[in-house]
């Protein structure tokens, strides 16, 4: 606070006394911050410009890759129309491509292995976010769980053929089955396992921002806490958990290495979930490189659009279950 | 103004590098499409180095025959081993000097071909049947029948009388066939497959022959190692695979029947006499089933697939002699190496007519050996 003398009358203002410095250096420096704030404000546009740019970027390589898809795929589209869909014979022999025991084999694999991992990875983001969410064991179970996600699914495949798949086959000997071993309940197995990090990593951090007003509030109500989880952290987190959940049916559709080494890639329907199978993925890793006629590649990539097509409907099916979710 | 022109100059940057790595994209995408039609300029850059594409089964051949010429006389070969179906491509769109291919060109991909192209038998393979049977401790003898009814799955159990009679004096337990077979696409099915629908009208009907085929019955595993691994792990699976992955990896396979009558055990020496017999003059022949009486009947040539006319795009009369130079070379000096590494020399037959093949190449008209 400055004093000062004005018109004979003493005045106080809460701004100093400002002298305009008009010595050249200080005019120099006042010029230097001009040209510096007008550098800051093109950097600012220009960051600005290249986010959008980036970002729209994205937008283009999915459309591209979708575009590539649709137009590789237009001669096997023309030739065989849409029975492709439907057609339950592949006989790169004789030309007939018929993608439904693939498409069936992906859904059903995939969504069995939800069906396993689910109730693993709900149990680790209960245990971690509400249980036990500090302290050294729950931090060697996240990070265990996070490696899981991280080990290549070729060493999932190689430990899927080695000790699985025998252990399934022992399996099949005393429910009655043909003692294969391969098929889509192994591979649904090794998809569980590989998915799970997934869904727990989300639920664990979902779990642990529910506000403790809430929880205190029912506490507080003589809530014990499996009451308090059922009933105020489960519908809190419910469409972050389901999001996890739909993460990792994501990663379940395009697994290629560790289905292709265990689900026996039969291309006769799959009769039962420990018949042998296949899913669109496993197919276009094995033929693309001997398909020797157009309309053969051409098919395969056919059925790469239909499993890029697969992805976007499950996505946006999840995101409307989400909206509604969120909404009540 | 100035502020002005800098950022638009800036944002001009950025959207460049946006567009070229779009570019960049969209062609990686359309090339994955077109069989992998990488190195599209390499052809004509160096004449020092030449480009092949093609068959996995060749590459343990190459990688020896290629490295040994190289010492010798300085000529380097980058071969990529991406299946016969991919070398074949590639050698459509003229990115590579030679393809090398497991099963000879069929109609459809020879009609995509610009000009002409001569195929030459440059190492035999053969194709053995590997089974897991611990109860039995002889070698099996199998008929060109049972192959076909186990894997058309009406032979459906070990003991079957039809197996019993090719095999007497050995106790066959009643332990349920697996059918193992591979997953990927390969010559090596398509040797088998082209050998079943020779010998069996019922195969050829149901199912026919190619590198991936609609199996009636079995599971199916990606590459050899899939398929042998499959078998070892499960009691009764049978399943076919390369010789020379058998032998290595000491696996048992049985005897099969030839066309003569005689069981044979696949061996470097039979799949050789295998090939010893009359050969077209195109040498796109089969060896499946062969008239030799001492030949193992599921055995196959490999070629090396080039253009008979070798001037085309911007190709040099030098690149085009040092091809047609390393491949004489391959057939006659390079094939001491084959034994060594499991493979099939060439029969003295096989010799005699890729030297006339080589002959008949010719660079803007004239023979250029």
């Amino acid at each position: 606070m400055d004093t000062s003398v004005e018109n004979g009358a003493v005045t106080r203002s809460d701004h100093p006394l400002r002298v305009i410095n008009s010595t050249p250096e200080a005019i120099a420096k006042a010029q230097r911050r001009v040209q510096r704030s007008f550098r800051q404000i093109r950097t600012e546009s220009v960051f600005r410009q290249s986010l959008m740019i980036i970002g729209l970027l994205m937008v283009v390589l999915v459309l591209g890759i979708l575009l590539t898809l649709v137009v590789q795929s237009l001669p096997s589209i023309k030739a065989l129309g849409p029975k492709f869909l439907w057609g339950k014979v592949w006989d790169p022999v004789q030309d007939i491509y018929g993608g439904l025991p693939f498409l069936l084999g992906t859904l059903i694999s995939s969504f069995l292995a939800l069906i396993i991992s689910i109730p693993f990875s709900l149990a680790v983001a209960i245990w971690l976010g509400e249980y036990y969410p500090k302290g050294w064991l729950p931090d060697f179970l996240k990070n265990t769980v996070e490696l899981i996600a991280a080990v290549p699914s070729v060493i999932y495949g190689f430990w899927g053929l080695a000790v699985l798949v025998p252990i399934v086959r022992n399996l099949e000997t005393h429910i009655g089955v043909a003692p294969i071993g391969q098929g889509i309940f192994a591979s649904s197995l090794i998809l569980a396992i590989m998915i799970i990090p997934y869904a727990a990593s989300l639920g664990r951090s979902m779990i642990q921002m529910v506000p403790s007003q809430l929880k205190e509030a029912a506490y507080g109500l003589g809530a014990t806490r499996w009451e308090v989880i059922r009933s105020v952290v489960l519908p809190y987190t419910k469409s972050g958990l389901f999001a996890g959940i739909l993460l990792s049916l994501g990663r379940a559709l395009g697994e290629t290495m560790a289905v292709t080494m265990v689900i026996g890639n039969t291309s006769l329907m799959p009769t039962n979930i420990f018949a042998p199978g296949n899913t669109m993925a496993s197919v276009i890793a094995n033929e693309f490189t001997e398909a020797d006629k157009p309309v053969y590649l051409s098919a395969l990539i056919e059925l790469g659009l239909v499993l890029f097509l697969v992805t976007v409907v499950i996505n946006l099916i999840g995101k409307k279950i989400i909206d509604r979710f969120t909404n009540d | 103004m100035k502020k002005n022109l800098l950022s638009l100059r800036s944002t001009l940057t950025v959207a460049a590098l946006v567009i070229g790595s779009m570019v960049t994209a969209f062609s990686l995408v359309s090339c994955g499409g077109g069989g992998g039609a990488s190195g599209t300029d390499s052809t004509a850059s160096s004449d020092d180095a030449l480009l092949g594409a093609g068959s996995s089964f060749d590459y343990i051949l190459f990688s020896k025959q290629f490295s040994e010429y190289n010492k010798a006389n300085g000529l380097k070969v980058n071969y990529q081993s991406v299946g016969s179906g991919a070398g074949i491509s590639q050698l459509t769109a003229m990115t590579v000097d030679f393809g090398a291919s497991d099963a000879p060109m069929n109609g459809k991909q020879d009609s995509a071909l610009s000009s002409p192209a001569i195929h030459i038998p440059i190492t035999a393979g053969a194709v053995a049947i590997s089974y897991n049977l611990s109860e039995v401790k002889d070698t099996l003898n199998l008929t060109p029948d049972i192959i076909a009814g186990m894997f058309l799955g009406t032979i459906t159990k070990w003991n079957d009388p039809k197996i019993a009679a090719a095999n007497k004096g050995i106790r066959l337990p009643a332990t349920p066939i697996l059918i193992a077979h591979r997953s990927d696409g390969s010559g090596t099915t398509n040797i088998f497959t082209t050998y079943l629908s020779k010998v069996s009208p019922d195969w050829s009907t149901k199912v026919g022959k190619g590198s991936s085929v609609n199996w009636p019955t079995g599971i199916g595993n990606k590459g050899s190692e899939g398929v042998s691994g499959t078998i070892k792990q499960t009691p009764g699976a049978v399943g076919y695979v390369e010789m020379s992955y058998a032998i290595q990896n000491k696996m048992p396979f049985a005897r099969v029947q030839n066309k003569a009558g005689n069981f044979i055990t696949p061996t470097i020496a039979s799949v050789t006499a295998a090939a010893n017999v009359q050969i077209p003059p195109d040498s796109k022949v089969s060896l499946t089933n062969t008239d030799a009486p001492d030949g193992y009947p599921i055995s196959g040539f490999s070629w090396v697939i080039i253009y008979k006319e070798q001037k085309y795009k911007d190709r040099s009369l030098d690149r085009a002699t040092k091809l047609l130079k390393l491949l004489s070379w391959m057939i006659h000096d390079g094939q001491q190496y084959a034994g060594a590494l499991n493979y099939a020399p060439l029969s003295p037959a096989a010799v005699n007519v890729g030297d006339a093949i080589l002959k008949s190449a010719t660079f803007d008209g004239k023979p250029i050996l």
